[in-house]
């Protein structure tokens, strides 16, 4: 969210550092390492060698324990092991995120556009609504999904109705509720990035593609979509990198044929205490994440006018 | 019928964006309503089926519903404000040395910056838990500021660089000109003008800490944060103050949020009219 | 305040620069630069985008350090001087005035960091904010002021602080036309008041000769001529010169003697002398340079004084600009010379076609040095 904030609030002038440093800093090439040093020892410590040893970790004989102690014996095994029992909720994982982060795009790129370019004097308060969900806690604004779509009240309810369904319908506890779950917690990581590309969209082109008698469709694919494609990109990867990753959705909203890949680490790492499986999954997870994200980067980068 | 037509044309895209704020509001309102709600159990804490019975039991004993919900409450706050703490000091610096300097390896710094917001939670919270365990770190209050710091630096590094970047760099050289040391400069100068990015950043820290449960899961040991407790309060049935207690959260940064955007209004306002 | 001091040099205030360089990388900046600016005198840089006037004046200010040479102050070498130490302050191009504070407080700052009394400074700082015409404006904002009452608190944030120099850089760049005139008008009356040495960087030629007593004409990082408005205009030292500060005609030329007083040149086949106290160089290819305003077309040869060189011509263009007509008269040989007669209402305005007389007095000629290399001498590089 904030990477978006702070893209928005900077949109102005951004002004590169000084070919050399600013007067007064010159005679000390140390400062910005001395800068640097706290923070990037945290990250080093606490992020960097976390990753390595969660490697290592992946490797270790699968046979250990926490009271026989571990062994790095190499075991890759364990890798083919994570994928042989657990390629279903890692396949669904990718296709929930996928799906989740669509309909975010969907959802998200008319309110970004209304917020930035319809907004007038209602924007600050439209960008309030996108925010202000963030400071209730989200488990219990999952929880409340569980309220909307309950079998019971007026949203089932004035579907039946209305549809003349049976009762044999839910939503909740299906894959329904668990993907529109993730679509909700993770929508204003869409809109935010969007509305930051968007708002720096000098509506004088628009008005240059209308003169130059563009239908508004064509003026939404030539000149704006192109032109916000960069939000389009930081959007989706901010939904699905999380969404990939998420379980309290599948969880609270979902049923045991949803689980995520999320819910398999999470139970091997801290109920079953099978850290090396644990371990090869988070990798795997990364590196399908990964996968996906450089084709489409690599897509988006190339095909920039669709 | 061809009025309404033509006025959809033209709103499409305006109702199209307040039906999905509608959407991102409903949770919301529901958690609101459910605050005032008397459920029959607690395993029907979280419906409505049978229509509001309208209380204010869960505001007037927002501690009541459990012995640990008020505890895990205060947790949450205490890691949110040392972790804010923590992670706004070390990411500013990083902010200041990412946009004013040029050095070598600043590529790739903020590459470094850039990942910890591109790697699942999961991912973090796990590979920390496996430094925990390898390293026989106990894990429990400690470890959840730590792993909550480390989430947050790459959010605070973001937030006051944009600051930083939009600021004109001739306002420190002004002031130098003007017999202000470094010190002085920075204090007088710097500092003000950055504070607002540095105070955003401090409020994005303390709501991503106060609300993270799945890295702090792995992390925690025994203590309970407040998501802890909701998540482990699912299992066995959600007092019904859970509701009063997000709903104050979110009143509270309501306000907050309110008074900021009426104060730059006015100031835009003054600014405009001189 | 002091009283105001005539440039005389060698004056214990002076401000000198020798020899200074600076590299950004490979690329120069500027380029062994030698110049003294007497205290108490108003000196414009006058230059190009990208010609070294600023890097100048950064240097002087202390906010470049240079990669050569020396900056002297009042007898004191100041080169290595941090910028907040030194008795200098500068006005910025953008002004760069503090947003977070009031007007009265970012004026002030200077003083306050120098640890002056609070009452002192209140006191200073109604008596500046008087001087620039802002009474009253004291609680305000820089957001709520306009570009030239922005530009005023600069003036007047670095002029509370009595440096010994003051730098302005382009410090009327952001102004409209008419608001411009008005201040160049206003920092001449204030710099006689105050008696400080002004650093004027403009790229605006105009600007520089209505208000300096001395002009460095900049480029490529050296200074080409430096001298009081009227040497540099009438009396350029290099062709850069000649067309950077207003327009010149020069013709291809080359020295072929002497006679008395002369030097005689030769152009297009064409015989020209020109008085020796107007001549640059003395043998070899020269330019031949007049300006426009110097030119005098005669519908009639025989109207030409005896004194004047002439030489035929015929109209190609004609553009009435008011207070004057330009011409272009295409001499015999090909080259299109330009012209400006003053509606004085004796001629009316010549048409396209006319074949007339271009005529003008040998001692508003001069004769430049000419390398092979250039070509074509630079026309309208600000």
């Amino acid at each position: 969210m904030s990477t978006v904030l702070a893209t928005s609030a900077g949109s102005g002038t951004a002004y590169e550092p000084p070919p050399e440093p600013v007067a007064g800093g010159r005679r000390r090439r140390w400062l910005p390492y001395a800068l640097l040093l706290p923070g990037f020892a945290w990250l080093g410590l606490f992020f960097a060698a976390p990753m390595v040893s969660l490697f290592t970790t992946s490797l270790y004989d699968p046979s250990g324990s926490e009271e026989t102690g571990y062994q790095l014996t190499w075991a890759f095994g364990n890798y083919w092991d994570a994928l042989d029992l657990y390629h279903e909720q890692f396949l669904r994982s990718l296709l929930y995120a996928f799906i989740a982060t669509v309909a975010c795009l969907i959802l998200g790129y008319p309110l970004a556009y209304a917020i930035a370019v319809k907004g007038g004097r209602w924007k600050n308060l439209m960008l309030v609504g996108v925010i202000a969900p963030f400071f209730t806690s989200f488990l219990v604004r999952t929880l409340a999904w569980k309220t909307i779509l309950s079998d019971h009240w007026i949203v089932v309810g004035g579907l039946k109705r209305v549809f003349a369904l049976g009762d044999d319908f839910h939503l909740i506890n299906t894959e329904f509720s668990v993907i529109a779950g993730l679509t909700y917690n993770f929508l204003p990581f869409m809109v935010l990035p969007l509305y930051a590309s968007l708002e720096k969209l000098d509506p004088r082109l628009l008005e240059a593609a209308n003169d130059l008698y563009a239908t508004p469709w064509r003026t939404f694919r030539q000149v704006t979509l192109p032109l916000s494609l960069p939000g389009v990109v930081s959007g989706t990867l901010m939904t699905f990198i999380p969404a990939a990753g998420d379980y309290i959705n599948a969880e609270l909203l979902g049923n045991p044929k949803t689980t995520m890949i999320g819910n398999v680490v999470q139970s091997r790492f801290l109920t079953i205490h099978d850290y090396p499986l644990a371990a090869a999954l988070s990798f795997v997870l990364m590196a399908g994440i990964l996968i996906m994200v450089l084709i489409y980067v690599r897509r988006a980068g190339t095909d920039e006018v669709v | 019928m061809r009025r309404v037509g033509r006025f959809l044309a033209r709103y499409w895209v305006m109702a199209v964006g307040l039906a999905v704020l509608a959407y991102m509001a409903a949770p919301v309102v529901v958690v609101l309503l459910l605050s005032f709600n008397q459920p029959a159990n607690r395993s029907t804490t979280f419906l409505l089926d049978d229509g509001i019975h309208w209380t204010l039991n869960n505001w007037t004993d927002i501690c009541g519903g459990s012995e640990t919900i008020c505890p895990a409450l205060s947790t949450s706050i205490q890691v949110g404000l040392i972790s804010t703490l923590i992670a706004t000091v070390l990411g500013t610096l990083i902010a200041f040395a990412l946009v004013r300097h040029r050095f070598f390896g600043r590529g790739a710094s903020n590459v470094l910056i850039f990942l910890p917001m591109a790697t699942p939670e999961i991912v973090m919270g796990s590979s920390l838990l496996a430094l925990f365990v390898s390293a026989g770190v106990p894990t429990g209050f400690g470890t959840i500021v730590i792993a909550h710091v480390m989430f947050c630096i790459s959010f605070v590094v973001v937030t006051v660089k944009a600051r930083l970047a939009g600021m004109d760099p001739r306002l420190q050289e002004a002031a130098m000109d003007l017999y202000a040391t470094p010190f002085a400069t920075f204090r007088q100068v710097t500092l003000p003008l950055v504070m607002p990015g540095i105070v955003a950043a401090a409020l994005l820290s303390f709501s991503l800490s106060f609300d993270d449960y799945i890295i702090t899961t792995f992390n925690s040991g025994n203590v309970v944060t407040f998501p802890l407790f909701v998540w482990g309060a699912n299992q066995r049935g959600i007092p019904p103050q859970v509701n009063a207690i997000a709903s104050a959260m979110f009143l509270i940064a309501f306000v907050f949020v309110a008074i900021g955007q009426i104060r730059n209004a006015r100031r835009a306002r003054r600014a405009a009219t001189s | 305040m002091t009283v105001p001091t005539q440039p005389t040099g060698g004056h214990a205030g002076d401000l000198e620069l020798s020899a200074v360089t600076k590299r950004f990388g490979a690329f120069t900046a500027v380029d062994q630069l030698s110049l003294t600016v007497p205290e108490g005198s108003f000196f414009a840089l006058l230059g190009a985008s990208g010609c070294g006037k600023t890097t100048t004046l950064r240097m002087v200010a202390g906010l470049e350090e240079p990669t050569a040479g020396t900056v002297v102050l009042g007898g004191r070498d100041i080169t290595r001087v941090r910028p907040y130490a030194r008795p200098v302050n500068t006005v910025f191009q953008s002004y760069a005035l503090f947003p977070h504070m009031t007007i009265a407080e970012n004026v002030g700052f200077g003083l306050k960091q120098k640890r002056v009394g609070r009452k002192e400074i209140a006191d200073r700082v109604r008596e500046m904010l008087a001087l620039v015409e802002l009474t009253g404006f004291d609680h305000r904002r820089p957001a709520q002021l306009s570009g030239g009452q922005q530009q005023r608190v600069a003036l007047a944030r670095a002029l509370i602080n009595r440096p010994q120099v003051l730098l302005l850089d382009e410090p009327l760049g952001a102004l409209d036309l008419k608001l411009r005139r008005q201040m160049q008008i206003e920092l001449k009356r204030i710099q006689t008041e105050v008696g400080i040495t002004f650093v004027h960087v403009t790229h605006d030629q105009e600007e520089a000769m209505t208000m300096a007593d001395t002009v460095a004409v900049m480029n490529a990082g050296r200074i080409e001529q430096l001298g009081a408005p009227t040497e540099i205009y009438e009396f350029p030292t290099t062709a850069f010169v000649a067309n950077f500060l207003g327009q010149s005609n020069l013709l291809t030329a080359s020295v072929t003697g002497a006679n008395g007083g002369d030097v005689l040149v030769e152009a297009y086949g064409k015989r020209f002398a020109v008085p020796a106290g107007r001549c640059r160089v003395s043998d070899g290819s020269a330019y031949l340079g007049v300006r426009p305003e110097k030119l005098h077309v005669a519908v009639d040869s025989a109207t030409v004084p005896g004194s004047h060189i002439h030489v035929p011509g015929e109209i190609t263009d004609s553009s009435y600009v008011g207070v004057s007509t330009q011409y272009l008269v295409r001499a015999p040989w090909g080259e299109e010379l330009s012209v400006f007669a003053p509606n004085s209402g004796t001629e009316g305005p010549l048409q396209p076609g006319a074949h007339v007389s271009l005529h003008w007095h040998p001692s508003h000629s001069f004769l430049l040095a000419r390398d092979n290399e250039v070509a074509e001498p630079v026309l309208e590089a600000a």
